[in-house]
């Protein structure tokens, strides 16, 4: 059955969140399926429930499928240069202290070409938030093999299969300084948009990784339907706190979801910007 | 019994990926797989859950209570 046309407006007045579209750029040019309209829905669902003016927000991304995201999001936005995403959101939430700075990349954007450019981030603390789509292969040019693609499987750069280890994107934002830590995925709507409010409310660099499914171009390579994947996050994550209390040789395959880590002693750097300004000039701003 | 949930599929932003189907605990929808668009096979069996909201990627089925959805074609 066909369902009744229901004009934009009065679902924009039903489902508030949807205030943070531009929804004269709908539909999204991303693949049917494809898990990053997930994890921008979670980012504007949290932005709404923490009550963020669409002006006070700065979407910042690199490229790839998941960096097409702040084309969809109606506040400020910026799409730049490759693995840089972090890098101009520095600069951006130095200049302007008060928006809240929402980075959106991938694993090959923030991991491989951009590897240096987040680590850094992370050490300095700067209040970013980043949510990063892992999805565990570079969609936008074909398929090719990233830095988490999973031992074993295939992309069109490894057609016998992976070899390479993969990294674990949450130790690697710990180690390199970051303040909190989460993983979420596309198939955990409501634990997702939780995971991003906890991210946008810490005052310090926050990642959020998003398991997500590249329906169209991994699913292909690995013959993985659409609901297969979606289905492959729910049976093979395990809430943290679960996690922890299973033994060491039950852990194998499975792979914990929720806050990783959070740490709110250390300074920020935004702050300590603002401080050493205020000290060499000799009083106000 | 009366259906719980009022379910809407925008038409022109389904991709017909078939992902809200298969979370749908009570098989609501169903796919017409000549025009891949998401359709409301079986109204009546909603139980209001929005699983199917809540997974759709492309942010194009929404699901309304009986007021709600009675105040907004009443409008
Ligand atoms: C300097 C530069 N090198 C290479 C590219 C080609 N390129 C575009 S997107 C991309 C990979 C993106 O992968 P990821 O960040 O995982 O995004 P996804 O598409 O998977 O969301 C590459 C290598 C580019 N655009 N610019
Ligand atoms: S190529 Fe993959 S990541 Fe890119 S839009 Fe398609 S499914 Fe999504
Ligand atoms: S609200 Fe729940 S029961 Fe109703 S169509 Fe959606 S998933 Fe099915
Ligand atoms: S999840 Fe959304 S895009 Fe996919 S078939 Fe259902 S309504 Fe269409
Ligand atoms: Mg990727």
């Amino acid at each position: 059955m066909s369902t009744p046309n229901i004009p934009m407006e009065k679902i924009v007045e039903k489902k508030p969140y949807f205030k943070y579209l531009r929804l004269n750029k709908m539909p999204t040019i991303w693949c049917p399926g494809c898990g990053i309209g997930q994890a921008f829905r979670a980012t504007c669902m949290a932005l709404d429930e923490l009550g963020i003016p669409n002006d006070k927000v700065a979407m910042v991304s690199g490229i790839g499928c998941s960096s097409r995201t702040p084309g969809y999001f109606d506040g400020f936005t910026l799409h730049t240069t490759h693995g840089r995403a972090p890098t101009f959101a520095t600069g951006l939430k130095l200049a302007r202290p008060e928006l809240t700075t929402i980075v959106f990349t991938g694993d090959g954007d923030a991991l491989a070409i951009g590897g240096n450019h987040f680590i850094h981030a992370a050490r300095r603390n700067i209040d970013i938030t980043v949510v990063l789509i892992n999805n565990w292969i570079y969609g936008m040019t074909g398929g090719q093999v990233s830095p988490t693609t999973p031992t074993g499987s295939y992309a069109t750069t490894t057609p016998y299969g992976n070899y390479e280890p993969q990294f674990d994107v949450a130790k690697l934002a710990i180690a390199a300084g970051a303040t909190y830590v989460a993983r979420g995925t596309a198939y955990h709507a409501m634990e997702l948009k939780k995971l991003i409010m906890d991210g946008i409310k810490h005052k310090g660099f926050s990642l959020i990784e998003v398991l997500s499914p590249c329906t169209i171009v991994y699913g292909r390579k690995n013959r993985m339907s659409i609901e297969e994947m979606y289905f492959w996050f729910k049976e093979n994550t395990i809430p943290v706190k679960a996690w922890e209390k299973l033994p060491e040789e039950k852990r194998a395959g499975k792979i914990p979801r929720g806050v990783l880590y959070h740490d709110d002693s250390r300074p920020e750097y935004t702050e300590l910007y603002w401080q050493k300004v205020k000290e060499l000039s000799g009083g106000e701003k | 019994m009366a259906a719980k949930g009022i379910v809407v599929v925008k038409e022109e932003w389904c991709k017909g990926c078939n992902i809200c189907a298969a979370v749908c605990p009570t098989q609501v929808l169903k796919l017409d797989k000549v025009k891949a668009i998401m359709t409301v096979a079986h109204p009546e069996k909603c139980i209001g859950c929005k699983q199917c909201e809540m997974i759709c990627p492309d942010f194009c089925i929404y699901v309304f209570t009986p007021e709600e959805y009675e105040e907004i074609v009443s409008a």
